[in-house]
């Protein structure tokens, strides 16, 4: 009830766009949920920690979910982003275990993301050839040269990396005291302010820079955008290269979390990032959708597994279930909120 | 991109055919000249007495089995709806769960038992694709969104249904579709896929599936304008990739004679999709031609066991199947073809001038 008077006060002062009222919705939906995982549940998630474990465990995933709302937001698709993952953490992995310094693996994770974004930019952009099918190729190809590299998992000997993955940044003053009187710190991991750097560029770029706003244009109507003198192509290029580019970096970021290449490194992280953009309010039609709401959309998806695992459900496919049956709340939500505003909009287009 | 898509994909037309064909060509081409006797087709005793064939060319035919059905129903609702159903391989292990469930009910596994667990299985999976089928059609959402859902949760689901556990049938029933009716030589998946395109085609000759389908895919509103009940139609394409998935699943259940949910047909939705792309149909809907589809899944599986042969790792072929597919769609690409077609005009000499100047 409180998201409509909320939508309908906005509406009045100011139109509420789209993405901000999609965003909106999930905002509240998560506060409320981890409000009540807080009455009900308490434990772990009074603790401000648990805040940050959930950032700590899914920073990388919240990099490659804001890769995917920039290609979303352009119409498009990246399938891919799991695989560039797996197979960044894999060869830098590799790298520093033969004797490499950290910035270069750095510079190599960067490289790897921005090859896979300018090779699928040029082929879906430039080719014209269909994007689902061109990043499922990415990611056949970057899970097969992984396990070429390396089948059996393989873990960080680098002494430089190990120290650089135990560093923590502590939040005394959000730290907890524990049983035996010893206050334990809230610990948040470099790969977070990494993460969240990552979201308040997007964010920033969508928002203010002309390539920014011509990518809504782009995959609001392309049609349009094209009569209005955009390069579309360039435009859709660029998205497919910044979400490598993200891959990328989110590999180094889930290396420098796990600190170990495995074949099975980050499977399925693309259909989570799919779906945490999802709920942050991005539309695969593309045009809708910003960043901050893909941050949120990252946070309501891991609280949800958070939750159910802490409430007992204890036999392994409740997660899934969970997940899934959420999943299709928010889509169903979005569905019926945005063809209710399509009506209203045509109702008052035809009273002027 | 889908209006871009569909004017320049000439879809529909035999011509369609072109690229599949020319890859089916080049991979036998390519097999002849390295091992001459890579099709050649044995006859070995079979487990359940009498000869049976065996080779290369049977397991790429046999193998592509599930493949082949599911392509099936996803040119349907690729066509119908202008998107893809990612979830067929997490619904063939609800469908597989829910036929090896009902298979183990009873003490002893009759025939009767056999078609009331296929009914069950098709009914479940039915049920499965009209969920999918009324998020797309009547709630409008994209079909890769809508079937997002059961992606995330429907290996659970299957995992559920058999209470944790992944348990195994044996009966001679099984191992006869699984594998080989005894005294016949060829495997079954094969007189499986044959019945299904056989029904799928009978069904195109007798009703007009193929037509409202069809311009359904291409303009949704003209298709209303013109009495088609649209939304019906692509619930009803959603159902039938149902079937396909029940099929494909007690396929995959039989030829192993156990259910794991979380290996049947594990990715397969990813080589659906790329068996219909492979075939020249456009992924954004309109025109189809359910063969080129089936010749797309064996392609797929041709290339797989190819690479098998040269003693490729099973875990890095996926790494030479993107390439191939990258060169594939790259020679189906409008913009590469007309290059192609503008530099065989420059090498004719039919004024090179006009050529340059439509380009530009």
């Amino acid at each position: 009830m409180s998201l409509n008077k909320t939508g309908k006060a906005a509406v009045r002062r100011e139109p509420l766009t789209d993405t901000q009222l999609l965003m909106t919705i999930t905002i509240c939906i998560f506060f409320a949920m981890y409000a009540i995982a807080m009455l009900t549940l308490g434990g772990g998630f009074l603790r401000p920690q648990q805040v940050f474990d959930l950032l700590n465990d899914n920073a990388a995933l919240i990099i490659v979910a804001c890769g995917l709302t920039v290609v979303m937001i352009g119409g498009g698709i990246d399938i891919s982003v799991g695989g560039v993952i797996g197979l960044t953490v894999m060869s830098c992995v590799m790298y520093l275990n033969n004797g490499g310094n950290i910035a270069t693996a750095a510079l190599m994770a960067i490289g790897i993301g921005l090859a896979f974004g300018l090779l699928h930019g040029f082929l879906v952009s430039y080719l014209e050839i269909q994007p689902f099918i061109v990043t499922l190729a990415g990611m056949f190809f970057a899970r097969g040269a992984t396990t070429m590299i390396s089948v059996n998992p393989q873990k960080v000997t680098h002494e430089g990396f190990k120290a650089l993955m135990k560093s923590k940044i502590e939040i005394p003053w959000l730290g907890y005291t524990a049983k035996n009187g010893n206050l334990i710190p809230a610990r948040m991991e470099i790969g977070v302010i990494i993460a969240l750097c990552c979201v308040l560029l997007i964010f920033l770029i969508l928002k203010n820079v002309r390539h920014g706003r011509n990518l809504y244009a782009v995959g609001g109507n392309q049609q349009s955008a094209l009569m209005l003198g955009i390069n579309v192509k360039r435009i859709r290029f660029l998205s497919y290269v910044t979400s490598g580019l993200l891959s990328g970096i989110a590999g180094f970021v889930f290396m420098m979390h796990t600190g170990a290449g495995n074949a099975t490194n980050a499977a399925g992280a693309e259909m989570n990032a799919i779906a945490s953009s999802i709920i942050g309010g991005t539309l695969l039609t593309g045009g809708v959708g910003n960043a901050i709401g893909t941050f949120f959309g990252v946070l309501t998806l891991t609280t949800i597994k958070k939750i159910v695992v802490t409430s007992g459900l204890k036999d392994p496919w409740w997660q899934s279930i969970t997940t899934g049956a959420m999943l299709c709340f928010f889509i169903l939500l979005q569905s019926v909120v945005l063809s209710r505003r399509g009506k209203k909009r045509s109702a008052d287009a035809a009273k002027s | 991109m889908r209006k871009a898509g569909k004017a320049s994909w000439k879809t529909g037309g035999i011509g369609q055919l072109m690229i599949p064909l020319i890859a089916v060509g080049l991979l036998i081409l390519f097999n002849l000249i390295r091992d001459p006797s890579f099709f050649s087709i044995h006859t070995t005793p079979g487990n359940s007495g009498g000869i049976v064939l065996t080779g290369n060319l049977i397991s790429i035919i046999n193998g592509a089995s599930e493949l082949a059905v599911l392509a099936m129903g996803m040119t349907l609702v690729t066509a119908a709806c202008g998107g893809q159903d990612i979830s067929v391989g997490a619904a063939a292990a609800i469908a597989g769960s829910v036929f090896v469930r009902v298979l183990k009910t009873p003490d002893v596994i009759t025939g009767g038992t056999m078609i009331l667990a296929f009914a069950s299985c098709c009914v479940v999976a039915m049920l499965f694709g009209a969920f999918n089928g009324t998020l797309v059609a009547v709630f409008r959402i994209q079909p890769m969104i809508a079937t997002l859902i059961l992606y995330t949760c429907g290996r659970s689901i299957a995992y559920w249904i058999n209470g944790g556990a992944t348990p195994t049938v044996s009966s001679p029933i099984i191992n006869a579709i699984g594998s080989y009716i005894p005294g016949v030589p060829i495997p079954t998946p094969i007189f499986i896929v044959l019945a299904v395109g056989i029904l799928l085609a009978l069904v195109f000759r007798f009703t007009n599936l193929r037509l409202y389908t069809q311009s359904v895919g291409i303009n949704q509103g003209a298709a209303k304008l013109n009495g088609i009940n649209s939304t019906m139609i692509k619930l009803l394409s959603f159902i039938i990739l149902g079937l396909c998935v029940a099929t494909a699943g007690c396929i995959g259940v039989s030829r192993l004679s156990l259910i794991n949910h979380e290996t049947l047909l594990l990715d397969v939705e990813m080589d659906a999709i790329l068996a219909v792309a492979i075939g020249g149909n456009s992924l954004g809907g309109g025109k189809f031609r359910i063969s080129g589809s089936i010749l797309g899944a064996y392609i797929i599986q041709m290339l797989t066991i190819t690479l098998y042969a040269m003693k490729v790792p099973s875990t890095n072929v996926k790494a030479y199947k993107a390439i191939v597919i990258i060169l594939l769609v790259v020679m189906g690409s409008p913009v590469v073809k007309k290059k192609i077609a503008d530099f065989w005009k420059h090498l004719r000499g039919s004024h090179p001038a006009s050529v340059g100047k439509e380009a530009a």
